[in-house]
């Protein structure tokens, strides 16, 4: 068993978050005191998911544990449960949470006024509550509540940004997220008619016994249907991903960075949980839901890198790049296999590690160009922040699926996980040919930044311009570092992690 | 005779419209340009007021994009895809299990707990009440989170921009309050007996049916109808943004803190201090009654604070 202190973790930190996000409205604004708070909070819940993950493998043995949340035990009462799989995820979104605040810090001062970005870390630390109950909930209208909280403070921090720009983003996002709350929540009233349940291994018993009986199968899967398209929308799986590129791409760096790396995470892992869960493997089959994702996940890599060819806004690109990655994550789950998920969870963490680097990166790169964002306008930049240079460049051979690069260890735990599947020449065909696409986009923006626009004679072409980048801030510096460890640690030592992660889907 | 019958009549019916004559003081607003249709042009005579209306601007947006074919496509495509979800929909609804059966599959033991032990092991007699802050209050929690969440971002979309008190005064073109003796005189009447009532809800929430949220509800519309009688300004006096953000917060910390010990005894199997008291004592059940303090004020400030915001942009 595991120690008392450990087995609190879930609860201490989704409260620790809810509570800091509560007292943050009424903290002086003073010496930006509202988003230090932030950092130090999730940084202490970054600790502490790490201390649980380190208790809950160091034994050796499978542990998993439900955590009653009041006196009631389970039918009754909600429940959060935790295994290594929850508990690496939360480290891992903590972590990079807690890096997207500290990489873009400067910019995040730049583009938000004060009395803004006050409430911004009221709903950074919201979204952070939200993310970390979707990860630990054992209970599907859990699950919504936080669904709902996740939504309403992403769509926000679109918004916080002013501009005609973020607002329209902003108002697309909300109301396709809304149609996206709206089928799930009409999903979960179906499933509790059918089930009784509210709790997931509680409903997925009663499922079993309606796959058995045959009685009520038509409203079981209209119920997978609607829950499935739901969360899909929120997730931005390909033709439900319209709103994404403007979302992320006019938002301010932290924003982006988070939006893109965590928010769609959370709500792709709950739809792993009530596919693995809820459902289980054998019924979802049975249901073809998972064809229909494994189609959806190719499209998605295929068309996501077709639409981010045409891009000349940097951030843009990257933004279409996010669905194409969303794309592998599905291409993962639609194999249906525990090989499959698994691979999907490692790819939602290396994802979740790398694209809020590049968001980083392209914010310090259009930062060193005066602000532009456009790709012409980042010629040279590297020779101005060097640091976001090297992200950039990391993150796009990470993407493209280079050895050593994050990328390459959950491609290739995605292309190990599809050789049992009866499709694995459309999903090593779907690998190659989004890899090619995503090295026709990202190999031309590293190029570009790359070349020095120096003249052979020593006079700088840019000189005219009459602009002075300021240098990167230290803070800048030291995230980046750690994003760019974090990456090269993932590309080499991945065996271990996806072990791991075998290990938490087994006793998931 | 005919004509001073007719004479009454017109002056009775211009007072019933409201169309008699003004007094000398009022100050006239700018009359508004008209509510209009989706489709309909406005007329001439409203040109000064005239802005492209969503119709003409899409009409406008496919002309440049050369998008005609395009448009009946989607348009089709819409309303085929409303007919397939509207079908699929009420096909499954006539799957579900039939409404009031006692053999449906939810009512299992989850259910008859809730309904024969509710009132023991929460000490509420509205079994609701103890459902949803006894049994599911995390869920409740979260409920109370979200309404937080909208209202702050709400603040933050809405007042925050718009500090600027010149500006205001230059945009505001509705006067301040609806200025007229008779809301007053029903408000003056009717604001106490709706307080009273809202507080009643709240505080009786685990006796009778109501709680925080229809008493939070019922609270806000007092605050609205005050707004309204007597203008923002006086209702500003005690219930402004400030108070908003301290309320809201220290409501949903106690909410958080309380409630955390509860799960932190329950979870851990320790013994809990809070005592259940008496069933059907108005001192009893608790935390559901402080709790439904709580929700109460976060849902009557979220409310009110929705209706001045986006009525008058500022709060």
């Amino acid at each position: 068993m595991i120690n008392s202190f450990a087995y609190n973790i879930p609860f201490i930190s989704i409260f620790l978050l809810m509570t800091a996000a509560i007292i943050t409205p009424v903290l002086p604004k003073k010496n930006r005191l509202p988003e230090k708070l932030s950092c130090y909070v999730i940084g202490t819940v970054a600790i502490l998911s790490a201390y649980l993950l380190y208790s809950l493998t160091s034994s050796g043995q499978n542990l998993a544990f439900n955590f009653p949340m009041g006196h009631f035990p389970a039918p009754w009462g909600n429940e959060l449960r935790a295994g290594p799989l929850e508990a690496v995820l939360a480290l891992v979104f903590c972590v990079s949470m807690l890096l997207s605040l500290t990489g873009n810090f400067a910019s995040t001062a730049e583009d938000i006024a004060p009395n803004r970005r006050q409430i911004f870390c009221v709903l950074v630390n919201l979204l952070t509550a939200s993310l970390l109950a979707l990860t630990y909930t054992n209970d599907l209208f859990t699950a919504y509540v936080f669904i709902e909280i996740n939504t309403i403070a992403a769509c926000a921090i679109v918004a916080v940004k002013e501009g005609a720009e973020t607002t329209r983003a902003a108002l697309r996002y909300l109301i396709m997220s809304l149609v996206g709350s709206g089928l799930v929540m009409i999903a979960i009233c179906l499933l509790y008619d059918l089930t009784g349940h509210l709790l997931m291994q509680h409903m997925h018993e009663a499922i079993k016994v309606i796959v058995a009986t045959k009685k009520y199968l038509m409203p079981l899967t209209v119920s997978l249907a609607l829950i499935t398209v739901g969360l899909a929308i929120k997730s931005a799986l390909y033709p439900f991903a319209s709103w994404l590129p403007d979302a992320h791409g006019s938002s301010t760096n932290a924003s982006s960075a988070i939006l893109s790396g965590l928010v769609l995470k959370g709500h792709i892992f709950t739809i792993i949980k009530i596919f693995y869960r809820v459902f289980g493997l054998d019924v979802i089959h049975l249901l073809r839901m998972d064809t229909a994702i494994f189609i959806l996940g190719i499209a998605a890599m295929i068309m996501g890198s077709v639409h981010a060819l045409r891009q000349t806004n940097v951030k843009k690109m990257i933004a279409w790049s996010s669905v194409a990655q969303v794309g592998y994550i599905f291409l993962g789950v639609g194999l249906n296999t525990t090989a499959g998920i698994a691979a999907a969870c490692l790819h939602i963490i290396v994802h979740a590690c790398i694209k809020p680097m590049l968001f980083t990166a392209a914010g310090g790169l259009s930062n060193a160009a005066g602000h532009k964002k456009g790709l012409h306008s980042l010629m040279g930049t590297f020779y101005v922040n060097r640091w976001a240079g090297l992200g950039l460049t990391a993150g796009a051979f990470s993407m493209m699926g280079i050895p050593a690069f994050a990328g390459f260890a959950s491609k290739l735990s995605l292309t190990l996980a599809s050789f049992d599947h009866p499709f694995i020449i459309f999903s090593l065909a779907a690998l190659a040919t989004s890899s090619v696409l995503n090295a026709l986009y990202y190999v031309p923006a590293v190029i570009v930044v790359l070349t020095h626009t120096r003249l052979p004679d020593g006079q700088d072409k840019d000189a005219h311009k009459n602009f002075t980048a300021p240098a990167p801030t230290n803070l800048y510096k030291i995230s980046m570092f750690i994003f760019l460890a974090l990456n090269f640690y993932l590309g080499l030592f991945c065996v271990p992690l996806l072990r791991l992660i075998t290990r938490g889907v087994n006793v998931f | 005779m005919n004509e001073e019958l007719k004479l009454i009549w017109k002056n009775f019916f211009n007072w019933v419209m409201g169309n008699g004559p003004r007094p000398e003081n009022e100050v006239v607003p700018p009359e508004p340009p008209p509510d209009l249709p989706f489709t309909q042009k406005p007329k001439d005579k409203y040109s000064r007021f005239h802005e492209a209306t969503l119709k003409e601007r899409y009409d406008q947006w496919l002309e440049i994009h050369g998008l005609h074919i395009f448009s009946i496509l989607y348009a089709g495509l819409s309303i085929l895809t409303c007919v397939v979800i509207v079908a699929l929909l009420l096909a499954t609804v006539s799957e579900l299990p039939p409404f009031g059966d006692e053999n449906n599959p939810a009512n299992n033991v989850v259910i008859m707990r809730y309904v024969e032990n509710g009132g023991d092991e929460t000490g509420a007699q509205n079994i609701v009440a103890g459902l949803i802050l006894d049994y599911r209050a995390f869920d409740t929690f979260g409920e109370s989170a979200v309404l937080f969440t909208a209202a702050v971002s709400v603040l933050m979309l809405l007042g925050a921009s718009r500090r600027n008190k010149k500006s205001k005064q230059k945009f505001l073109l509705r006067p301040h309050s609806l200025d007229e003796p008779i809301l007053r005189g029903v408000a003056s009447l009717s604001i106490p007996a709706i307080l009273m009532l809202g507080c009643v809800v709240v505080i009786n929430g685990h006796l009778s049916p109501g709680g925080g949220f229809s008493g939070g509800a019922i609270l806000s519309t007092a605050l609205i109808l005050a707004a309204n009688a007597y203008g923002f300004g006086r209702v500003h006096e005690f219930f402004n943004e400030r108070t908003f953000i301290i309320s809201s917060s220290t409501a949903l910390m106690i909410y958080a803190v309380s409630k955390g010990y509860s799960f932190f005894t329950g979870a851990n199997n320790l013994h809990s201090i809070i005592p259940k008291g008496t069933i059907g004592n108005i001192l009893s059940a608790g935390l559901i009654l402080p709790l439904n303090i709580c929700v109460g004020l976060i849902v009557a400030g979220t409310l009110y604070a929705f209706y001045a915001l986006f009525s008058e942009g500022d709060f």
